[in-house]
């Protein structure tokens, strides 16, 4: 049966504002599918954006919806989460914004543990301002800001969370369609701050400078460099060059945030803890 | 019953000022000289089920509070100088989203690092513009610890009320000086707030204008859903460019705490012995408490002057300054900055009197010896 | 999570109802080119569904339409 997204959508909010193969969309659609799967109620959800393309997503969910500042999701949500901890809290936005402006909020959120779920669009390139370099552009890539070949180091967002203290890490990209919605309904599911990497496309921005012939091409590239983490066991380093490994990176049980202020509020009022 | 007295230091009577209010969220960030509410907060918040977070930095202590403020709940953040302008952005936010919070901000010198243990008033006009963009702006100036006590309940009131950032401005003379407090009965101070939407959940707009200037704000995880983001937005609180509702929204927001009313309900003075006076004394925060220490031994002389003290500082007090400045023979401004509401009093009067700044930025505080040879020197 | 061999599959039951709301159709083409049978082809920038009878039912043009522009109705 064709997936009723419609009852997950504001009513006139389509089409998008999303350029012609972004994969921003097809992340939405899996985002969608999984909150559908864990059951979420649209009261009782946050889903919490900072600035840029993917941060728009929340504006077209019938949720409770909050597009903050450039960077502050993370933080924003912290305020949510904590004042509200009945809610699920998800976080959305791109590699520039969760990485570069908005790092600090990002590690810190993973520091806590606390029981969010951050889905971040990995499209290599600040897409609204016009295809800059972010922290997650290739080195040696273009962008309109690296005219000749990028020459910054890379972030490994998910190495980043993993190493901040996130206790849930995937990765995944939007050819994985199914892989999408698999992966951010377990970071729903998994109690503490899960972050789900999805490698995205960014044709307008990025692929146009880098000789990428069509988003087709993009999407191609995508699939053809994605090695599952079961499989990489198998596969000599010589054969993962230039690969990304997706599916659960990382996953491990250590107390959360909200629960261990919980036990501070029992303290503060004579309570045994 | 005896009323509680304590003796308590002004950052000491803020904490507990908010917690009168109904304070339930804090989120701080470490800064001299506004540690102690942080850490009165820390202490009390979770003893009545409140959160108390620190975070990792000043931006992400305004972005948690106003996340917080979302989900319903009566926020607070603390800083100082160089924090609240890393909060400038996230101020506008909340402006533009109209989200209730209170800063307190503990005025050292500036610009930046300054000198953090030591006092100062260079705030005021970042109170007014520090955020980018045309906005509101409500701010409260206490000059005791009693004040900013009674002060700090008001600003959440206001807060609630008109449903944006109110910031309270205290210097750090204030903020570490050690006052007797009377702790007002519950009930005794009034506790607003704010209004909740009565319209069916389909129909909620969080910016409808038919519950006029004020539109009634919905929280997260109640029966009603909205969207709120920074962008110039329509009354549905979806993003808009169309000029006609950019327009409407951004002089609505500015007009909610600038119209007549809402001046009458916002603004708070003191006035001591301005109706005969020749020479009047603007003064705010602990400056006010040189300024009258210095209008007594001057009336001693035969001096007629008197003093003028905002306590909302923003709104500025345009009427009443401007009526003074038509009564007075000259308008004297000291404060701990280079003549900054100096500047402000020099355009409501537009001339009609001499305005004279005394600005001291050396870390010390402005004495009254310095405002007596000023007015004398005028007289 | 590769796409079905075209090959390999059977078809099964009723052709399917493909719609295309040509209004949100951005026209990245990514249906058309990852549709294991060929059903779809890009005309003028608007995805067309030209084969329908050819249809396995596998989904990945509704799942990859980053536009919320196709839906397979299967029943």
């Amino acid at each position: 049966m064709a997936y009723d997204y419609e009852k997950s959508i504001r009513p006139g909010k389509l089409p998008h504002i999303w350029c012609p193969g972004c994969g921003h969309g097809i992340v939405m659609k899996g985002l969608i599918r999984a909150m559908d799967s864990c059951g979420l109620e649209k009261n009782n959800t946050a889903l919490v954006s900072g600035i840029g393309c993917a941060s728009r997503l929340p504006g077209y969910v019938d949720m409770c919806t909050l597009h903050t500042a450039h960077g502050r999701a993370a933080a924003f949500a912290t305020g949510v989460k904590m004042a509200k901890p009945e809610m699920t809290v998800i976080c959305l936005g791109g590699d520039g914004d969760g990485t570069a402006i908005g790092g600090n909020h990002f590690i810190h959120a993973c520091r806590r543990n606390i029981d969010m779920t951050y889905v971040i669009m990995n499209n290599f390139i600040y897409g609204m301002t016009g295809g800059q370099f972010s922290p997650c552009t290739p080195t040696g890539m273009k962008a309109s800001t690296t005219p000749y070949g990028n020459p910054d180091p890379t972030f490994d967002i998910s190495k980043l969370a993993i190493g901040a203290g996130a206790t849930f890490v995937a990765r995944t990209t939007a050819f994985h369609a199914t892989q999408i919605d698999k992966l951010i309904a377990e970071g729903i599911k998994h109690k503490g701050m899960a972050v789900i990497e999805v490698l995205d496309d960014c044709p307008t921005t990025y692929g146009r400078r880098n000789k990428f012939r069509s988003v087709v091409d993009m999407m191609k590239k995508l699939k053809e460099n994605a090695v599952p983490v079961q499989a990489a066991s198998k596969m000599t380093a010589e054969q993962l060059q230039g690969k990304f490994l997706t599916g659960v990176l990382y996953k491990e049980d250590k107390p959360e945030y909200i629960e261990q202020y919980a036990k501070v509020i029992a303290k503060a009022q004579g309570q045994a803890s | 019953m005896a009323k509680k007295v304590a003796l308590l230091q002004g950052n000491e009577a803020c904490a507990h000022g908010a917690l009168y209010a109904g304070a339930k969220f804090f989120g701080g960030y470490p800064i001299t000289p506004s540690t102690e509410v942080a850490e009165v907060l820390s202490i009390e918040l979770p003893k009545v089920g409140g959160k108390f977070i620190q975070m990792e930095d000043e931006i992400a202590a305004m972005a948690s509070i106003i996340g917080a403020s979302l989900t319903g709940a009566k926020v607070i953040t603390a800083t100082s100088g160089p924090g609240v302008s890393l909060k400038q952005e996230l101020i506008g936010y909340a402006c533009i989203a109209e989200v209730p919070c209170v800063i307190i901000n503990v005025m050292r010198g500036g610009p930046s690092t300054g000198m953090p243990t030591g006092p100062g008033q260079s705030d005021v006009m970042q109170a007014r513009w520090g955020t980018h963009g045309d906005h509101a702006a409500i701010a409260l100036v206490p000059a005791s610890c009693q004040e900013i006590f009674t002060e700090t309940v008001r600003a959440f009131n206001l807060a609630e009320k008109y449903r944006m950032p109110v910031q309270v401005l205290y210097d750090e003379i204030v903020g570490h000086m050690r006052e007797r407090i009377v702790f007002p009965e519950p009930g005794e101070l009034e506790v607003i707030d704010r209004a909740k939407p009565t319209v069916p959940p389909e129909q909620y707009k969080p910016y409808d204008t038919s519950f006029g200037d004020v539109p009634p704000l919905a929280a997260f995880g109640s029966e009603y859903r909205f969207h709120v983001t920074g962008l110039n937005k329509a009354q549905d609180g979806f993003p808009t460019t169309k000029a006609e509702y950019v327009d409407a929204e951004e002089r609505r927001q500015i007009s909610k705490v600038e119209n007549e009313k809402a001046r009458a309900d916002i603004e708070s003075n003191e006035e001591y012995l301005t109706e005969d006076a020749e020479v009047l004394i603007f003064a705010y925060g602990s400056t006010s408490r040189s300024a009258r220490y210095a209008v007594n031994e001057l009336r001693k002389e035969g001096i007629k002057a008197g003093l003028f003290r905002p306590i909302t500082l923003w709104p500025f007090p345009e009427k009443r300054v401007a009526l003074l400045g038509k009564q007075v023979k000259a308008i004297i401004v000291p404060e701990m900055n280079l003549g900054q509401m100096n500047l402000e009093v020099e355009r409501v009067v537009k001339g009609t009197c001499p305005v004279i700044s005394i600005g001291r930025v050396d870390g010390e505080p402005l004495n009254p010896g310095q405002i007596i040879a000023q007015v004398k020197e005028v007289k | 999570m590769s796409s079905p061999k075209a090959e390999a599959v059977q078809k099964t039951g009723a052709t399917p109802r493909i719609e295309v709301i040509e209004r949100y159709c951005k026209g990245c083409s990514i249906c058309a080119e990852f549709c294991p049978t060929k059903v779809l082809e890009m005309e003028t920038f608007v995805v067309k569904v030209v084969k329908p009878e050819a249809c396995i039912k596998c989904m990945q043009c509704e799942l990859r339409c980053p536009d919320f522009a196709i839906k397979v109705h299967t029943e």
